[in-house]
């Protein structure tokens, strides 16, 4: 066991060794970087594969994890303060180590085919790959597309890394290192096309700006994060997981009142706090209600590859946070009333699942679609945390990821497919309006014929979303969280019941207006299947879209919960936690009832978009069902225009008016310059008193002296006359002086 | 130690370097045309010199930096590789005495790491680069000079000899529209600052006399003087306006010390010379400036305010983090709406310095690390940016946001560092930011927990400062990412630039390496610093109570 930890430092540190080897070396051959992050990826994969083993062969892994660790910040002076990172296997772990590794490796495999060709390539150098001549006639460098595939490939690799820190860290700080590393990834890949204009759709966002909306967005939520890890760490003098989590006396000293002294938060304990902070940051990260709106822009990512990552691994961080930390959120909790945050997490969530389903309904982009569905099921695994459903969240967060990675990566393929299809029709002379949209549902049509393998895996994948009974791993996780509900707290199951309705509506919908009927345009018309590379994936993820939910069939389920043997996952990941959470009887009311909403959502969806396919110029039924309705769930419920009236532009204004304008050059440069000013005007009048006064005294003496002088120079005449009656006159004085001193006083 | 004059080495060579280059030939003597090689060589010759000096004072540096690493690992405490004390002005208690602990070293190598990458960016100076080149090795003298200064009046020489040639340095080769001005505002500035520290050192030192301990400026006199409790006996009657009642020096002299320091630590509301200095600076002077002087403003805070007059610290900095929380917010937001590049980097070293004092003001070891370690990263973080900065202005002729664009196409390099640096500033973990913002936040909220003020309360709006501090982190990451898209990302648009825009020099590279390095280093292992600030920062926080 000794090798347990560099295995487990291998496993991030391969895909993140690729993304500096790719930067910094084979930036300059878009094979060799394929083959770098290829190589990195499977080595991870295998490395995954063997830790993955050694959990699961573990007997009693709950108690005893495979662990190892290093002092990475030393706070304070001694050891026991310093935070260490170390990796944690324990059986939340090893399934995160499941699904992870698998959804990036044939994200990987996917990618190189998908950055192999496509239309985008001529758009974003508006050149293809001939050289350039600018208006002044100047040659311009030939674009360099390798470097920007071979950019593409270090990024996704990069992105790996930080999921996998994060899957495999010990503590929260490790974990948030992960998370913030995957916030910048999200960045860089949103924003990969940053020189992408929309010239002809100006209202829509461009992928510079929704990477930046993206990472400004969860970064809301991280920071209120960062606190609640300070916090933590300065209460609990630790952050490791088992050392928190995994002990009881430290959980029992959390469960005390955060604000004693404040009426309006008394009944707040820290845990509560601390909870209530961290789940902030997966709001962000997860994108729920009210941080939600950077998900669906992170669709102008790549194409769909970053917007799988977005969708399907990245925004589950945010999830497996709050499995991972619910002990904490549920200190204090008995089994009956919930504690603050799992109130708050209950709300928000089921909240945010209808919510997003509902916009879904009306969206008209495929990858959109997906976008808010994923919305929409993160809201389910919030929801079942929050009325402590911990196994059925980590269940689905499972069954999620590999379904969701699938429909992403199908839509990708439809898109790539629509796209070439474009160009072939544009060969044979069609032509296009400025503004066609190769990811508008209302171009397709009829596709099932045109790419059956991406139609298959995608029909899968979308009954998997849909929860179709029986037969795809989405049904036993979702049924699992609708049970739970269904058994705790009717007001969570009504909502997520009617989440699953609409879900299934909007997945036949999807389905309906992109593969059935006839092709509405020419580009769908002549769509071709994509390489292989992009296929095998598909098929790989559609066997686990299909098998995967066999782990977790309830033990009291006819037939299957005997012939499966028990309810495995539930036994595995419930071991996690101090004490087991009590499997629920099985019962069949909440199983008919999800059954029956599944049906009868893709029935409808089936009579309305598939039974009579939509024609060319059709417009959408239900626009005319829905009326106003309609527009509003397009505009998805204008939650962009209100933020920017509400916080960019205000806060821009109060900056640059107030802040900048106002206060630091106003008042603080104006009292400043006031000050020189007068001090200035003191030196002048300083001047004026040297100038007038002190010059003027020694002046004026002098002058004084001058003009005395000079007056009585008049007195040396020269004539021997005048000095003798001025003697004379001066002597009669005298006498008069004296006579009158001696006689007359 | 037995490496005796290391210390002596780093400080004298930049000043040896000054006077060799002022010794030089006059270029402005010879005719521009026919002794057109003769200058040549003459400039080569002036840059190497420069280069050389700079280049061996940071070896040096990097020297001391691990001694002193290892006297910690060795289990000693105090100062290190001391020069000294040697009598200077007997009658007035003034030597010669130098000496380095674990806060000051890393800010040692961070001016020899500026400096250095100061020197490489500027070579292609031709006005006057014999005068540029020698001023420019005073400033680096002077500021490593307070550094490792252990004698009180000595850090004060060093304190005015590094403002005087970056007065010079700015109005003469700063940017046109605004030198005079800028050099103007920050000289009177600092000055001021410093003269009413200088005031308080002095009467500290009359105290001493007073009190019958040996009187001197070296700062182990001091620390003597401090724990006999001379600082802490009633010394004024204070106004009847501030409630009567006497009160100790420590007390009544605190804040004049602190903020006249923190003047250059760009403290609000005395932040306004920052980033107009800055800006009007020549590249590798708004690197020394923003990147080490405004730390040598925080370091002198520190070292006379903090750690001789922790009685004070104790009563003034509870409230003195009401401002560290302005500069933050305050300084995030006025950059996010600037519209030149110069000024957006300007105000956010302002946000950034408001985290150090505020890492100061938690009084506890966790959170003082953490001003430690963001005092060398937001050095190096902002030296990186403003050599990016020059270099965009070098080729573009203009730093208007709006106008700038594509920039990473002709210099990826320049791009990829600039991200990095941004992501620093933004506290990105696995680079140096996190390790030094994240200690503040913890030492914050313990802090909130546990400081009891003066009155008997606990100070828990500590709390409510780190969650507002945190939005100041929100706001970075805003302008960061403005800037980043706006100058580096999109088209470059070939026909608005009349001369052909190139990528940056080899030594231009060489330098953004180096920064790089050190910010990437410290992220990934942070104990490669920390345990250094960490033990030095542990006597200081133990005065106050919060080790």
């Amino acid at each position: 066991m000794e090798n347990i930890g560099l295995i487990a430092f291998l496993i991030p540190a391969s895909p993140l060794l690729a993304f500096f080897i790719i930067l910094l070396f084979t930036r300059h051959s878009k094979l060799a970087s394929d083959i770098v992050a290829m190589v990195a990826i499977l080595f991870t994969w295998v490395l995954a594969g063997i830790l993955l083993y050694l959990a699961l062969t573990t007997p009693h892994l709950g108690e005893e994890p495979l662990t190892a660790g290093l002092v990475w910040l030393p706070l304070g002076d001694a050891v026991t303060d310093s935070l260490r990172m170390g990796v944690l296997v324990d059986p939340l772990g090893a399934v995160m180590l499941f699904f992870v590794p698998l959804t990036a490796t044939m994200i990987f495999i996917y990618s190189t085919g998908y950055m192999a060709s496509g239309s985008y390539w001529t758009e974003v150098t508006g050149e293809g790959d001939h050289d350039a001549v600018d208006t002044a006639g100047r040659k311009l460098k030939k674009f360099d597309a390798t470097a920007w595939k071979a950019r593409f490939m270090a990024f996704i690799a990069l992105f790996a890394g930080a999921m996998l820190i994060l899957s495999l860290a010990d503590n929260l700080l490790l974990l948030f290192v992960g998370w913030e590393i995957m916030g910048l990834c999200s960045y860089l890949l949103i924003g990969f096309w940053h020189n992408r204009v929309y010239a002809n759709q100006p209202k829509r966002i461009t992928p510079m700006l929704a990477g930046i909306k993206a990472f400004m967005t969860t970064r809301v939520g991280d920071m209120p994060m960062l606190v609640g890890i300070a916090w933590l760490y300065s209460f609990t003098g630790t952050l490791n997981f088992r050392e928190i989590l995994y002990n009881p006396e430290v959980l029992e000293g959390l469960n005390v009142l955060a604000f004693p002294n404040v009426p309006a938060l008394a009944g707040v304990t820290v845990a509560g706090a601390i909870g209530i902070l961290l789940f902030m940051g997966a709001i962000g990260k997860s994108a729920q209600f009210p941080l939600h709106t950077w998900l669906p822009d992170a669709m102008e990512g790549p194409t769909p590859v970053s917007a799988m990552i977005h969708a399907a691994t990245m925004v589950s961080a945010g999830v497996y946070m709050i499995i991972r930390m619910f002990p904490l959120m549920s200190a204090g909790w008995d089994g009956h009333a919930l504690t603050l945050p799992m109130q708050v997490m209950a709300s928000v969530g089921a909240f945010t699942a209808l919510f997003a389903a509902t916009i879904a309904v009306a969206q008209c982009d495929v990858k959109k679609v997906l976008a808010y569905s994923t919305i929409s099921q993160l809201g389910y695994m919030v929801a079942a945390v929050g009325i402590g459903a911990y196994v059925a969240a980590a269940f689905h967060l499972m069954t999620h990821a590999i379904f969701k990675a699938l429909l992403f990566m199908g839509s990708g393929s439809i898109i790539h497919a629509v796209e070439h299809g474009e160009e072939h029709a544009h060969h044979h002379g069609h032509h296009f309006p400025i503004d066609f949209d190769a990811q508008d549902m209302f171009n397709m049509g009829g596709l099932w014929k045109r790419i059956p393998v991406t139609a298959w895996t995608f029909l899968i994948g979308g009954l998997a979303l849909s929860g179709f009974p029986f037969v795809t791993a989405g049904f036993w996780s979702k049924d699992e969280i609708l049970a739970d509900a269904f058994a705790h707290n009717p007001t969570v199951f009504w909502v997520l019941a009617a989440a699953a309705f609409l879900t299934a509506f909007y997945t036949m919908r999807q389905i309906g207006l992109t593969f059935a009927g006839e092709p509405r345009t020419h580009a769908a018309e002549e769509a071709t299947q994509t390489d292989w590379r992009m296929n095998l994936p598909l098929v790989v993820l559609a066997f686990f879209a299909v098998f995967a939910g066999y782990v977790g069939v309830h033990e009291g389920f006819p037939v299957l919960g005997k012939l499966l043997g028990g309810n495995f996952f539930h036994h595995f990941v419930g071991s996690t936690l101090l004490k087991e959470p009590e499997a629920l009887a099985f019962s069949w009311a909440p199983v008919l009832l999800s059954i029956g909403i599944a049906l009868s959502g893709l029935l409808i969806g089936w009579l309305v978009y598939v039974r009579r396919p939509l024609q060319a110029e059709d417009e959408d039924p239900l626009k005319k069902v829905l009326g106003p309705i309609y527009t509003l769930l397009e505009n998805k419920y204008y939650f962009d225009e209100l933020y920017d009236l509400i916080f960019v532009r205000p806060s821009k204004w109060v900056s640059e008016q107030i802040v900048y304008l106002l206060l630091d050059k106003q008042i603080i440069d104006g009292f400043l310059h006031f000050v020189a000013r007068f001090f200035e005007w003191l030196a002048f009048r300083n001047k004026d008193f040297d100038t007038y006064v002190v010059n003027g005294l020694g002046d004026s003496v002098a002058e004084g002296i001058g003009k005395t002088s000079d007056s009585f120079k008049y007195v040396q005449s020269g004539r021997i006359q005048q000095y003798m009656a001025i003697a004379i006159a001066g002597v009669l004085m005298l006498v008069g002086v004296f006579v009158w001193a001696l006689f007359l006083r | 130690m037995n490496s005796p004059f290391l210390l002596t080495i780093i400080t004298f060579t930049p000043i040896v370097a000054a006077v060799i280059l002022f010794l030089m030939p006059d270029e402005g003597r010879l005719d521009p045309h026919k002794d057109k090689e003769r200058i040549t060589s003459l400039r080569t010759a002036i840059r190497c010199i420069a280069a050389a000096a700079t280049f061996i004072s940071l070896s040096v540096s990097l020297i001391v930096y691990f001694q002193v690493n290892q006297a910690y690992a060795a289990g000693k405490t105090g100062f290190f590789l001391e020069d000294g004390p040697w009598t200077w002005v007997p009658q007035i208690g003034i030597s010669y005495h130098l000496g380095v602990d674990g806060v000051s070293a890393p800010m040692v190598l961070l001016t020899g790491l500026a400096s250095f990458c100061g020197v490489l960016i500027s070579w292609h100076i031709d006005d006057r680069p014999r005068e540029f080149f020698a001023f420019f090795m005073l400033l680096v003298a002077g500021v490593y000079g307070v550094f490792v200064a252990l004698d009180i009046f000595q850090l004060f020489f060093f304190y005015e000899l590094a403002i005087f040639p970056m007065y010079i340095l700015i109005a003469t080769w700063g940017w046109k529209v605004s030198r005079e001005y800028a050099a103007m505002k920050l000289t009177l500035y600092i000055l001021v600052g410093s003269v009413v520290a200088l005031v308080g050192v002095i009467a500290m030192y009359f105290l001493v006399q007073g009190a019958g301990m040996t009187a001197s400026f070296d700062i182990k006199d001091l620390i003597a003087a401090r724990d006999a409790g001379v600082f802490d006996q009633p010394y004024v009657t204070l106004p009847a306006v501030l409630g009567g009642g006497m009160v100790s020096f420590a007390k009544a002299w605190f804040p004049f010390i602190f903020i006249g320091f923190g003047v250059l630590a760009g403290i609000f509301p005395f932040h306004n010379w920052s980033p107009d200095g800055h800006v009007a600076a020549p590249t590798a002077v708004s690197m020394i400036h923003a990147g080490v002087l405004m730390k040598m403003g925080a370091y002198a805070a520190l070292r006379v305010g903090v750690m001789l007059l922790p009685e004070g610290a104790q009563m003034h900095l509870p409230w003195l983090i009401g401002l560290t929380l302005i500069n933050v917010v305050y300084g995030s937001l006025i950059a996010m709406v600037q519209r030149d590049f110069k000024y957006v980097i300007g105000f956010s070293s302002v946000s950034h310095m408001g985290l150090v004092s505020m890492g100061f003001a938690t009084m506890n070891l966790t959170g003082m690390t953490g001003a430690g370690l963001q005092m060398f990263s937001h050095g190096v973080m902002t030296a990186l940016f403003f050599s990016c900065v020059g270099m965009v202005y070098d080729r573009a002729h203009t730093r208007d946001i709006p106008s700038l664009g594509g920039f990473g196409h002709k210099m990826p390099l320049v791009a990829g560092a600039f991200i990095i640096g941004g992501l620093v500033s933004m506290g990105m973990p696995g680079l140096s930011g996190f390790v030094a913002e994240f200690p503040i936040f913890v030492g914050l909220w313990q802090s909130a927990q546990s400081l009891t003020l003066p009155g008997g309360q606990v100070a828990w709006y500590y709390a409510v400062i780190a969650i507002l501090a945190v939005l100041g982190i929100v706001i970075t990451a805003a302008y960061v990412l403005r800037v980043i898209q706006r100058v580096f990302f999109g088209e470059f648009d070939e026909s608005k630039w009349h001369d052909p825009i190139g990528d940056v020099t080899v030594l231009d590279k060489i330098a953004l390496a180096i920064l790089v390095f050190w910010l990437v280093a410290i992220g990934l292992y942070p104990p490669i610093m920390e345990t250094m600030v960490s033990a030095g920062m542990k006597p200081i926080a133990l005065l106050l109570g919060g080790a």
